[in-house]
This record gives structure tokens, sequence and C-alpha cells, in this order.
């Protein structure tokens, strides 16, 4: 046990004190508020765009007044001929031109838009939307149905979802911030145990290449070898993850403090000024969306706090530590086999499918996460730290997780036995180029 | 003298391969022990036993009188010949590291590492990294390893591949000094000048067995030829048939070399009787082998087959 803890705490601080090590732990959670950055600046910016002209001939005369100015396109409506309109089009390269055809009732795949570059798939979707709804209403009126009934009609429908908890009380949740929470905690687990797995496989190649181990091994078992190293870089992977939680909890704060909402606010009331000197009709269009997009930031977060916040946390370590400890023994076994990166790579290919599956697996698991796939998969230990947690979010009872936890449990101790058995001859043996062959004779092999 | 360590019918089986085929031998406290042989023949296969990174099929060890168990690794230290460092670690850290594996607290491992590093003159080093050092530096930290927790045993595997001169000297005279000083070094390597030097007991391994141990006498008494190389002036006309004149020769001063072998119980002084009464004597000595020559002589000149399975 001392010479474990002796190895592991030598990986631990060399690895902690790595430049990388430092540079990765503070640079990510910059990365991620430089991303919610960008996102907030690109919303916010999107109402800032170059404002766009576009020009419509209408020869069939039923959408004047329907294409509607707003903050940063103008509808023109021109008189043709086609011709002459598309001449000047091409001098002026933000403008669309839209035709729209006498005989659009009969033909309503007769619209055609006409621009100097692309037209991107939002702007040809916004013109489709327009014509579409005017031709339904054209026809629904013509069936007989009133203004009246048919913007009544135009309802919003946005479910509130609820799932009831153990005494019967309902708890609001959404679906939304499970899928998010599911998907980001999955997925951040995934990049873990690649990132760290393959970390033990580079550093017991190195010690096998350098020679190290030769000195190593008359002083340690080859088993507290592994198991120091093993851990060691566990703790430094807990250590990252938990550094990244504060300081992205530190730097998310300060920057919704200091620049955060009261930025996003003020961007919106200078943009708004703007708006009502150009247009009093649009201020009051840019309100309304502000606060649909605001009361949704809301709900958002509110349903983010009603998920099980502590059992995703603890769920995470668990699964961290026990699908790290499962794929890195057997990346081990691997880095004491091989004598290069080459090499290596015929090996960690069948140790990569399985993880890599279970993102796929955890992806299918999020859409259906009572599915019988989603259950299954939570439970062989090979893909069930991932997949469990894109699960857990949307709630999974817990004989289930208890379930997985010991099939987990089991596996990694397997693996990490079986790993073990390789680990001691592969770690002294060179110029010998193995096969699977060779590496399942070694498991047999006497002390 | 007692054995510091006894290695009793010891086999080893690989796969294929029988690298060691029924191993004994002694070696006495204090000594500088050679352990010789060709490539392949099975001498890293039994250190591996001794230092239990593997441990044997059959037969056993006994360190000290006793079977060897997990503790005794603090008493051997282990120099392979296949050896390295972490490069990117600090000299300092790297071998209060390597001390504490060994079962030394960090505090004696810092007191026992002031001493070596005052006595090789490398108190520079401590903060460099490994990579920053030549070949020679990091094999002289490799050394201290070895030694820094006073081990009663110490295995050398080619300990000088790779020194300059002076630092082979520096330690050859280190290996001296622990001799003196009570421990026991195992001495494994090619170099049969060093064993010359060095080694006063030896065992050779050949295909996997022990041909040849005993002590330096023992085992040169073994390989005497009873010969005698004589220089003189005069003409030698002949010799009783008790001895054989393998070669002569008149070098360029004029002196006449001859080896001279003693046949059945012929006696010495009578071969000496023989030469002063017909020639002028300078020099008269025994031909001992040298175990350049015993070796080779031992494993026969040839290529042994393990080598070309082995690798």
């Amino acid at each position: 046990m001392r010479n474990i803890f002796l190895v592991l705490k030598r990986e631990y601080l060399v690895r902690v004190r790595k430049k990388s090590f430092i540079v990765m732990t503070l640079l990510t959670p910059l990365l991620i508020a430089a991303f919610y950055g960008i996102i907030i600046w690109a919303a916010v910016g999107s109402f800032n765009n170059e404002r766009k002209t576009i020009q419509v001939i209408d020869e069939s005369g039923l959408f004047k007044n329907k294409f509607k100015s707003d903050a940063n396109t103008t509808f023109e409506f021109i008189s043709g001929p086609i011709a002459t309109a598309q001449k000047q089009l091409k001098d002026k390269e933000q403008n669309l031109l839209v035709f729209i055809p006498a005989d659009i009732m009969e033909r309503p795949k007769g619209v055609q838009i006409y621009a100097a570059k692309n037209i991107g798939p939002m702007q040809q979707n916004r013109i489709e939307k327009i014509v579409q709804q005017e031709l339904r209403n054209i026809k629904l009126s013509k069936a007989g149905i009133t203004q009246q009934v048919i913007e009544e009609a135009n309802m919003n429908v946005d479910a509130q979802t609820f799932s009831l908890n153990d005494e019967g009380k309902t708890q609001s949740s959404s679906t939304i911030a499970a899928y998010v929470a599911g998907y980001a905690a999955a997925f951040l687990l995934y990049i873990f145990i690649l990132i760290y797995g393959a970390g033990v496989m580079q550093g017991v190649m190195e010690e096998k290449s350098n020679r190290i181990i030769e000195v190593i091994i008359s002083s340690v078992k080859p088993f507290h070898l592994m198991m120091g190293k093993i851990l060691g870089v566990a703790a430094v992977g807990l250590t990252q993850f938990l550094l990244w939680g504060i300081l992205t909890f530190g730097v998310t704060t300060a920057t919704q403090t200091l620049f955060g909402f009261n930025r996003f606010t003020a961007t919106q009331e200078v943009l708004n000024k703007q708006a009502e000197q150009a247009d009093p009709e649009l201020k009051k269009e840019m309100e309304k969306s502000q606060s649909n997009t605001l009361n949704t930031v809301n709900t958002f977060m509110e349903s983010a706090q009603s998920l099980p916040l502590a059992q995703i946390f603890i769920c995470f370590i668990f699964y961290f530590l026990g699908g790290y400890l499962l794929y890195s023994s057997l990346y081990a076994a691997i880095g004491a086999s091989v004598e290069n990166q080459q090499e290596a790579g015929q090996f960690t290919f069948p140790i990569m499918l399985p993880i890599i599956a279970s993102i796929f697996f955890a992806q299918l698991s999020i859409n259906q996460p009572d599915g019988s796939l989603a259950f299954w998969t939570s439970m062989i230990p090979f893909t069930s730290p991932v997949v469990m947690m894109a699960r857990i979010p949307f709630g999974v009872p817990a004989w289930e997780i208890a379930l997985s936890m010991v099939l987990l449990v089991m596996g990694f101790v397997g693996t990490t036995w079986l790993a073990a058995r390789i680990y001691r001859i592969g770690i002294l043996m060179y110029g010998k180029k193995v096969n699977y062959k060779e590496l399942s004779k070694w498991i047999f092999y006497k002390g | 003298m007692p054995n510091i360590l006894e290695v009793h019918d010891v086999v080893k089986q690989y796969a294929s391969h029988r690298a060691l085929d029924g191993v004994s031998l002694n070696v006495p406290k204090g000594s500088i022990f050679g352990l010789l042989g060709p490539n392949g023949a099975g001498k890293t296969s039994l250190i591996r036993i001794i230092t239990q990174i593997t441990a044997p099929d059959e037969g056993y060890v006994l360190l000290d009188g006793e079977r060897l168990r997990p503790e005794h690794i603090q008493h051997i230290g282990y120099l392979p010949e296949e050896r390295g460092l972490y490069k990117k670690m600090k000299v300092g850290e790297q071998l209060l590291y390597l001390a504490q594996l060994k079962g030394l607290s960090e505090r004696e491992a810092m007191e026992k590492l002031k001493i070596w590093f005052k006595k090789f003159d490398i108190k520079t080093w401590w903060t460099k990294s490994i990579e920053d050092l030549s070949k020679g530096m990091q094999q002289k930290i490799q050394f201290v390893a070895t030694v820094m927790h006073e081990p009663k045993l110490i295995i050398l595997d080619e300990p000088f591949s790779g020194f300059d001169p002076i630092n082979a000297n520096l330690i050859k005279d280190e290996i001296l000094e622990l001799r003196d000083k009570g421990t026991t070094i195992i001495f494994s390597t090619h170099r049969m000048e060093s064993v010359e030097e060095l080694c006063d007991h030896i065992a050779l391994i050949h295909k996997s067995q022990v041909i040849l141990k005993g002590s330096k006498k023992e085992v040169k008494d073994q390989f005497k030829e009873h010969s005698y190389s004589v220089r003189y002036h005069g003409t030698l006309e002949s010799l009783p048939a008790d001895f054989e004149i393998i070669s002569h020769k008149i070098d360029d001063e004029q002196v006449n070399k001859a080896n001279i072998r003693l046949i059945g119980n012929a006696s010495v002084n009578a071969l000496v009787g023989n030469l002063i009464s017909q020639v002028e004597l300078i020099s008269f000595h025994e031909n001992i082998p040298s175990f350049n020559d015993i070796f080779i002589k031992a494993v026969g000149g040839e290529i042994p087959e393990e080598i070309n399975s082995l690798q």
C-alpha cells in the first residue's frame, strides 16, 4: 500500500505541475465563458446587422402590406419587368429580389428569389413562410372563415412538463434542461475517459521506453506500480474537474455581475431607441421578442434548478472513477505491451470502439430515456458510465442506478485483474512484436 | 565464509524456452561475485528471480539464510543493464522517490543522499532535470540510486557500459569500498578484464546451466595446463620425456622464448634443474589462464542457440 501511495503521489505531482495541465485547467473555463460570450454577442449582434433591402415584384397583387419591414430588413414593392430589376440587383450586394407570379394561387411553387450572392436558408424560410401564411389565409377566408378566427387560431403552444415524485406531488421539470444536462455530463465523461485513459497509456509507454521500469520494478510489484499510476492520474482528473467547476462558476458569476445581463439590457435599450427613431411600430415588435427571449431564459434557469443536481454530481464522480478505472487499466496493459505509438494504435482501436459507441448510445437514450436500449446500455459496464450520465437528469429508478454501479465495479475489478496479468509480463518484454494471441498467453503465465 | 545468497536448483521455463535449468550457486558474504555467461545464457533471468521481479518455477533462493520474501527487496540494490530515469524529473526528487520505494523514510533518504552528493561532488545537480545531464552523469545518479539505501547485496549488470575511463574508475573504487564495508556485490559482465581485476568468486552460466563456479583460484587451477613460460640465452638441446616444448621462438633481442608443459607428475624443480644445466635462464613463470581464455574455452567459442531463439 505504501508503494501504491508513493507511485500515486509522484504521478500526481508530476502531472499537476506540468505546464499543459495548468494551461488547460485555467484556459478551459475561460474558453467556456468566451463561448457563452460569443453566443450572447451573436444574439445581441443579430439586431445590429446591416440592413437588407428585399425588393418584391408582386404580379398577383395579393401581398400588398403583407411583407412588413423590421429592424434589419426593408421590403420595397417595385413594378417589373423582372429583367430590369435583376440587372439593378447585381450592383447591390445586400439586396434580394422576390418574384411572385400572377398565378400564385394555382402554382404556389412559382415564387422565385434572386440575390447577387447566396441566399441564406433563414431568409428563404422567412419569405416562404410569409407567402405560405398569406395563401392559407386567403384560402381559409374563401372557405368562409373570418379574419378574426384565423388570427385567434394562430396560438403559440409551449408545454410545461411535470414529473410526479414519490409523494405524489408534482415537480416542474423541463425536458430541455434535462436534455442539456444529460448530454453535457455524458460528453464530459466521454472526454475525460478518453483523455485520461490515453494519459495512463502514454505514462506506461514512457516508463517502458526509457527503461526506468527496469529500475523501479525491482522495488515495486508491477500491480502496485500500475495501480499507483492509474489512481494518480484519476486524482489529476478529479482535481481538474473540481478546478473547472470552481473556476467556471467563478468566471460565470463574475461575467454576469460585471457585464452579463446589464450589458445585455443596455445594448437592447440602445437598440430600442434607435428603432424608435426609425419606426415606433418596430420598437413594439422588438420589445415583444425580447421579453419572449428573457422568459425562455428564466424558465430554463428555473427548470435547471429543479434537476437533481446533487445526484448528478455524485453520480458523475462515481461513473467517472468507475468508467475511468475500467478503461485506464486496459490502456495501461496496452502501454506495457507495445514499444511505440504506431504499435499501440492497433490495440487502442478495439478499446475506443465501445467508448465511442457509448456516446452514440447516450444520444439515442436521451431521446428515449426509459427505452430498453437505454436500460441495457446503462447496465453493460463498457457503456454504462456515459449512457447512465445521459439518463440521470431525466430521473432513473434507484435500483437501476444501484445495479448499474455494482456491475460497473465488477467490470473494473475484472478488467484490472486482466490488465495486471498482461502488464506484469509486458513491461519487461522488449524487441517482440505482440499480437492478440501472444497477449492472451501472457494472461496465463505464472508469476 | 557464510553465504549471503544461495540459489538451489532453480528452474525457470518460458513458453518455449527454458531460461534456467537447475541452477545452483552460492555467493559468499563480502565477496565480489562475477556472474558470467554469453548473451542469452540466463543471467538476467537469474537476476530477476533474485530481485523478485519473477518467481522460479522450481527451486528456491535464500538471502542471508532466509527464503526470499517481499521485505528483502530493501536489502538488495539492483542496477539493470538497460537502465533509465524519468527524464523530466529533477535529480533530487527522483532519488528521493526511488529511495522511498526501497523503504526509506523521506528524512532518512535525504540524509543518505546528502552524503553521496558530497562524495561525488554533485551538489549542484540536485535541482537539474535528468535530461539536462550527460549520459555519464546520469550513470552516476543511477549508481547512487542503486546503493543509497545501503543494501546487503548489490547486483550490477554491466555497470561500466557507457562510462568514460575516469568515471569507470570512480565506480570501481566505490565497489571496492563497499566490499570492504561488508557489502556483497554480484557483478554481471562480458568485460573479462574487469572480472580479472575485481571478482574473487565467479559462476559461468551457459545454455541455462552453471558450467563453472568457485573462487578465482579454484577456477583458474581447474583450467591450468601446467605449462611454464621460459626466457633464456643459449641453446636448449633436449629435455626428458616428462617435459614437452609446446612452442619456441626467438624475439627481436635474440632472447629465446619457450612454453613448456609438465607431463604426468613431473616436478617444477626438475624442469628448472634441467634448464639451468643447459641455458642461461632470464625468467621463468607459470602460465595462468586469463578469465578471457577460460570463458572462451568453457563456452567453446560457439554461439549458443538460445540467442537466436530469444531474439
